[in-house]
C-alpha cells in the first residue's frame, strides 16, 4: 500500500516535472520564434563609404553603386543567403539543365512589373544578358569575360529564356546569380543603350526617390512589388559618408543601423564599447583583396623585371600582421581567397615572387631588378587610389613605405571613384591601387581580371598575355576539382611570379557590427551580396 | 609728396628706432615672431632635426607613447610623430606662405588697380569681389578645390584665390585715397604712364595694410590648410601634415593613442597664435589711430 503509494505519488511527480519540461522547453522554442516574427515598417538608414561613378550595374565593379541601387533591381537567378552558394530564383521561377550542360531553361515570372507599370518578359531578360554578354558599340561590361561559354540566348516565348552555351562550365550558374546582373528594360536599353547609367528602372522591391549627391541616395516600398507581404521596410535611406570616423559615428549614435562593407578591428571595438548588448557582430572571410596594377604602356612598368622587383619589395606577412590590427586587410594569399575552396596553402605560396619569409634576400633581389632594368636610385612614379580611407589609404601607404625601401620614390595620387575609375580605363596612371571584390570563390569570376586586355575591360594594366588567357579557357571548362586546382597554380604562378602583370597585397577580413534590432540580415563573404533589403526588416 | 600720407614708408620698418619701440610696446608680438622664426628654422633644418625619416614605417612600434625612443610616441604605422611634427612645419609654412603671399599681393594689385582707373572696371570688379566675399573663406577654398583636385599646389591656389578679394577691398580703400594726391597728380601731369603710376607711386604707399593683412592671412593660410587636408582635401598620405595627422587614424584611434592628435593639434594652435598675435600687433604700430 505504502509502496504503491509512493509509486503513485512519484509517478505524478515525473509527470508534473515532465509536463513542467514540456512547458518550458514548448516556451523557449516558441519565444525566440515569436521574437523573430518579422514585421513591416520603418526605414532603414545605412552607411555607404563612396558614391556610385554610374548607376548601369553591367559596368561597375563597386559596392558604391551596389548598396545604394541594388533594391531597385531583381536577378534572373541570386544566392539565397542564409544557405549561401545555394543558387535560388528570382525572376526565374524555375530552370532546368539539359542533361549535356549546354542548355538552360529558365522559366519566367508572370506578373513581374516595372516601376513605371510595365509587364516584364522574357524580352527584358534576354536583352539584359545580351547586353552583359555581347556588348555591342561602346557598351562597357567588365564582367563579358567571365562569360565565354555563352553562345546565344534566346527568349523562345514570353515566359522562358533559353542559354546555350559551348561547353559545359562548372560555374555558369552560380555566375548567372551574380549581384551585378540586374535585369533592365528591354525597350529602354534599345532606345540608349547608356540609359541606365545615369536613370533607375528596375522590378526591385524598392522604387527611386532621390539622389542627392554628397548626402544620400533614397528609396521607397514598391507596393506592386511580385513577392506578396516583401519588402518589409516602408523605405530605405544611403547615407553617403566617407570619412570612417563619422561612419562609426553615425552607427554608433543610431542614425545608421549598419554599413554593409566591413569595419575595421578597432571600429568594430569602439562601437561594441558604445552600444554594448544592442549590438550585434558577424565576422568571417571576404573574397575581397587589394592588388597593385601596372601601367604596362608605361616605362619602365612593361619591363618585367622592374614589376618584379615591386613585388619582391614588399614585406606582406609583417604588413598583414600589423595592417590587420588597423585596418580590415590581412590575410595573405595568391589569386583565390585564403581558407576558400582554391586557396594557395604556405608551402606553394612561399615560392613565389614577394611572398618569400626572408625579406632582407627579397629587397637585395629587388635592387637588382631594378639595377638591372635601369632604373636609378630615386626614381619616382604615380601611385593612383582611392580616396575611401579603409582600406585604400592604409595600403597605399603601406606600399609607399615598402617600395621607399628599396629606393623608389613614390607620389600618392588620390581621386574619387568616379575620376578614378575613369583614369583606370583611360590608362591614366602610371600603377594604382585596384581590388577585386567578387561574390563567390570562383576561378571564372576572379581571374578574368587577369586575361588579355582585348578579352577583359577589367585588365586595366593593358597587356596581353595569351598563355593566361589559354589556362583561364581551360579552367574554365575543366569540371575534374583536383586538375582544376593544380590549373590556379598555374595561372598563379604565371601572373604573380613570372610576368608579375598584377600584385596583390593583403587579402580583407570582413567584420559587420550591426544594430541588433536589425532583422533578416546574415553576412556572406562579399559584401556585394548584401544589401537586396528583401527581407531585412526592424524589430522596433 | 609720399610724407603726406600718414604711414611708415618700407625703408621706415627697417628703422631701428621704429623696431625697438615694437619690441617695447608689444611683447605678445615679439614672442610670435620668435614663434614663427623658431617654426622657420626648423622647417628649414628638418632634415638635421628630425631624429627619424618622418615617412618610415615600423610596424614593431605602433602606438608607441611618447617616451624616450620617440618623445612624442608614434602613429598607427609607427611613424615617429615628432619628426612628422617638424616635417609638418615645412608643410605649413610652404603652403601658408605661398597661398597668403601669392593672394595677397594678387589681391593688392587687383585692388590699386581698381581704385586707380575707376569707373566700370571698378565696379565690376567690386561686384565680383562682393560675390567672392559673401561665402566664407573655408567654403570658397573647398569649392576651389573641389575642381581644381587634392594637392599642395591646388591648395596653395585655392587658399590664395579665397584670400584675392578680402584684400583687394582692404587694398582699394588705401588706394582710393592717394590716386586724389597731388604726387600723384603730379606723376600724371608730367606724362607718366598709368603702369608707371600704379606701381611706382600707388603701390609702395599700400605696403602698409598689405603687410598687415599679409601676416593675418598667414596664420589662416596654415589653418584652412590643416583644416582641407583634415577634410581629405589637402596634401595626401603619406606627406607629413598636421591636418592630415590629424585625420584619419588619428581619429580611429584617438582614445588608444591621443598623442597621435594632440601634437600636430598643439603645432597647429601655436603657429596660428604666433601669426595672428603678431599681425595683430603690426597692425596696431602700424594703423596711425591706434597709435598713442
Amino acid at each position: 500500500m505504502e509502496r504503491s503509494r509512493s509509486t503513485a505519488a512519484g509517478r505524478s511527480r515525473v509527470l508534473g516535472i515532465a509536463l513542467l519540461a514540456g512547458v518550458l522547453v514548448v516556451g523557449l522554442i516558441s519565444h525566440p520564434t515569436t521574437a523573430q516574427q518579422p514585421r513591416s515598417g520603418g526605414t532603414l538608414s545605412y552607411v555607404v563609404s563612396a558614391e556610385p561613378p554610374s548607376f548601369d550595374a553591367h559596368r561597375e565593379t563597386t559596392f558604391a553603386m551596389l548598396h545604394p541601387i541594388r533594391p531597385h533591381y531583381n536577378l534572373l537567378v541570386k544566392f539565397d543567403m542564409p544557405n549561401y552558394p545555394k543558387v535560388i530564383g528570382d525572376l526565374a521561377e524555375s530552370w532546368a539543365i539539359s542533361p549535356d550542360g549546354l542548355t538552360y531553361t529558365f522559366k519566367i515570372r508572370r506578373g513581374v512589373r516595372f516601376h513605371d507599370g510595365s509587364m516584364l518578359t522574357s524580352r527584358d531578360v534576354k536583352a539584359s544578358f545580351d547586353k552583359i554578354i555581347f556588348p555591342q558599340g561602346d557598351v562597357v561590361s567588365v564582367r563579358q569575360a567571365t562569360y565565354e561559354m555563352v553562345e546565344s540566348i534566346t527568349a523562345s516565348d514570353p515566359n522562358t529564356v533559353v542559354f546555350k552555351v559551348k561547353w559545359r562550365s562548372p560555374s555558369l550558374l552560380l555566375n548567372l546569380a551574380s549581384p551585378f546582373n540586374w535585369v533592365y528594360k528591354a525597350d529602354l536599353l534599345a532606345r540608349d543603350p547608356h540609359w541606365y547609367e545615369r536613370n533607375i528602372m528596375g522590378t526591385g522591391p524598392f522604387k527611386f526617390v532621390e539622389y542627392v549627391r554628397g548626402s544620400h541616395w533614397a528609396g521607397v516600398r514598391n507596393e506592386n512589388y511580385w513577392m506578396k507581404g516583401r519588402p518589409y521596410l516602408d523605405g530605405y535611406r544611403a547615407l553617403f559618408i566617407r570619412s570612417v570616423s563619422a561612419q562609426v559615428a553615425a552607427v554608433r549614435s543610431g542614425q545608421a543601423l549598419i554599413e554593409f562593407r566591413g569595419f575595421s578591428p578597432a571600429q568594430r571595438d569602439d562601437i561594441m564599447k558604445a552600444l554594448g548588448d544592442k549590438v550585434v557582430v558577424q565576422e568571417g572571410g571576404w573574397i575581397c583583396n587589394n592588388l597593385v596594377v601596372f601601367n604596362t604602356k608605361r616605362r619602365p612598368f612593361d619591363d618585367a623585371r622592374f614589376r618584379r622587383a615591386l613585388t619582391l619589395a614588399i614585406d606582406r606577412w609583417a604588413g598583414s600582421k600589423a595592417l590587420s590590427q588597423i585596418a580590415i586587410v590581412g590575410p595573405v594569399g595568391g589569386v583565390m581567397r585564403p581558407g576558400g575552396p582554391f586557396e594557395a596553402p604556405e608551402a606553394e605560396l612561399v615560392k613565389l615572387a614577394g611572398y618569400g619569409r626572408d625579406i632582407s634576400a627579397a629587397r637585395a633581389e629587388a635592387k637588382k631588378l631594378l639595377a638591372e632594368a635601369g632604373v636609378p636610385e630615386g626614381f619616382t612614379f604615380e601611385l593612383l587610389n582611392r580616396n575611401i580611407q579603409m582600406p585604400y589609404e592604409f595600403v597605399g601607404i603601406f606600399l609607399i613605405d615598402q617600395w621607399r625601401q628599396v629606393g623608389l620614390n613614390v607620389k600618392h595620387v588620390i581621386k574619387e571613384s568616379g575620376p578614378y575609375f575613369a583614369d583606370e580605363r583611360a590608362g591614366n596612371y602610371d600603377a594604382a591601387v585596384d581590388f577585386t571584390c567578387d561574390f563567390m570563390d570562383e576561378p571564372d569570376v576572379q581571374l578574368h581580371k587577369f586575361t588579355s586586355a582585348d578579352r577583359s575591360p577589367a585588365n586595366y594594366g593593358q597587356y596581353i598575355d595569351r598563355v593566361l588567357d589559354q589556362l583561364y579557357r581551360e579552367l574554365s571548362r575543366e569540371r575534374d576539382p583536383a586538375r582544376r586546382l593544380r590549373l590556379i597554380r598555374q595561372f598563379e604562378k604565371r601572373a604573380l611570379d613570372e610576368k608579375v602583370w598584377q600584385i596583390y597585397v593583403l587579402w580583407w577580413h570582413r567584420i559587420i557590427p550591426h544594430w541588433a534590432k536589425l532583422k533578416g540580415f546574415k553576412m556572406g563573404p562579399a559584401h556585394h551580396l548584401d544589401p537586396d533589403l528583401q527581407d531585412i526588416w526592424l524589430a522596433e | 609728396m609720399a610724407t603726406t600720407i600718414p604711414l611708415p614708408t618700407v625703408a621706415g620698418f627697417r628703422r631701428q628706432r621704429w623696431l625697438a619701440r615694437f619690441v617695447r610696446r608689444y611683447p605678445m608680438g615679439v614672442a610670435g615672431g620668435v614663434v614663427i622664426i623658431v617654426m622657420a628654422v626648423t622647417a628649414a633644418l628638418a632634415t638635421w632635426l628630425a631624429p627619424s625619416d618622418p615617412l618610415r614605417t615600423d610596424f614593431l612600434a605602433m602606438f608607441v607613447p611618447p617616451g624616450a625612443n620617440h618623445l612624442l610616441g608614434t602613429d598607427a604605422f609607427g611613424r615617429d610623430v615628432l619628426s612628422r611634427v617638424i616635417f609638418g612645419a615645412r608643410t605649413a609654412l610652404l603652403v601658408g606662405f605661398s597661398a597668403s603671399f601669392g593672394g595677397a599681393t594678387v589681391g593688392a594689385i587687383i585692388g590699386v588697380i581698381s581704385a586707380y582707373f575707376g569707373g566700370t572696371m571698378d565696379l565690376i570688379i567690386q561686384r565680383l569681389a562682393d560675390i567672392l566675399i559673401s561665402f566664407p573663406i573655408i567654403i570658397l577654398a573647398l569649392v576651389i578645390v573641389a575642381i581644381l583636385g587634392s594637392g599642395a599646389f591646388n591648395l596653395i591656389v585655392a587658399i590664395a584665390l579665397s584670400f584675392v578679394p578680402r584684400i583687394e577691398l582692404v587694398v582699394r580703400a588705401s588706394a582710393l585715397g592717394i590716386r586724389r594726391t597731388a604726387y600723384v597728380e603730379a606723376a600724371r601731369a608730367i606724362g607718366a604712364g598709368h603702369w608707371r603710376i600704379i606701381f611706382r607711386h600707388m603701390v609702395p604707399n599700400v605696403v602698409a595694410p598689405y603687410l598687415v593683412m599679409l601676416t593675418s592671412f598667414l596664420g589662416q593660410a596654415i589653418l584652412l590648410e590643416a583644416s582641407l587636408s583634415f577634410l581629405g582635401l589637402g596634401v595626401t598620405e603619406p606627406t607629413p601634415a598636421w591636418g592630415l595627422m590629424l585625420s584619419g587614424a588619428a581619429v580611429d584611434f584617438v582614445q588608444r593613442a591621443p598623442w597621435m592628435a594632440i601634437f600636430p593639434g598643439l603645432a597647429i594652435t601655436f603657429t596660428v597664435l604666433a601669426f595672428n598675435v603678431l599681425g595683430d600687433s603690426l597692425r596696431d604700430a602700424l594703423d596711425p589711430r591706434l597709435r598713442t
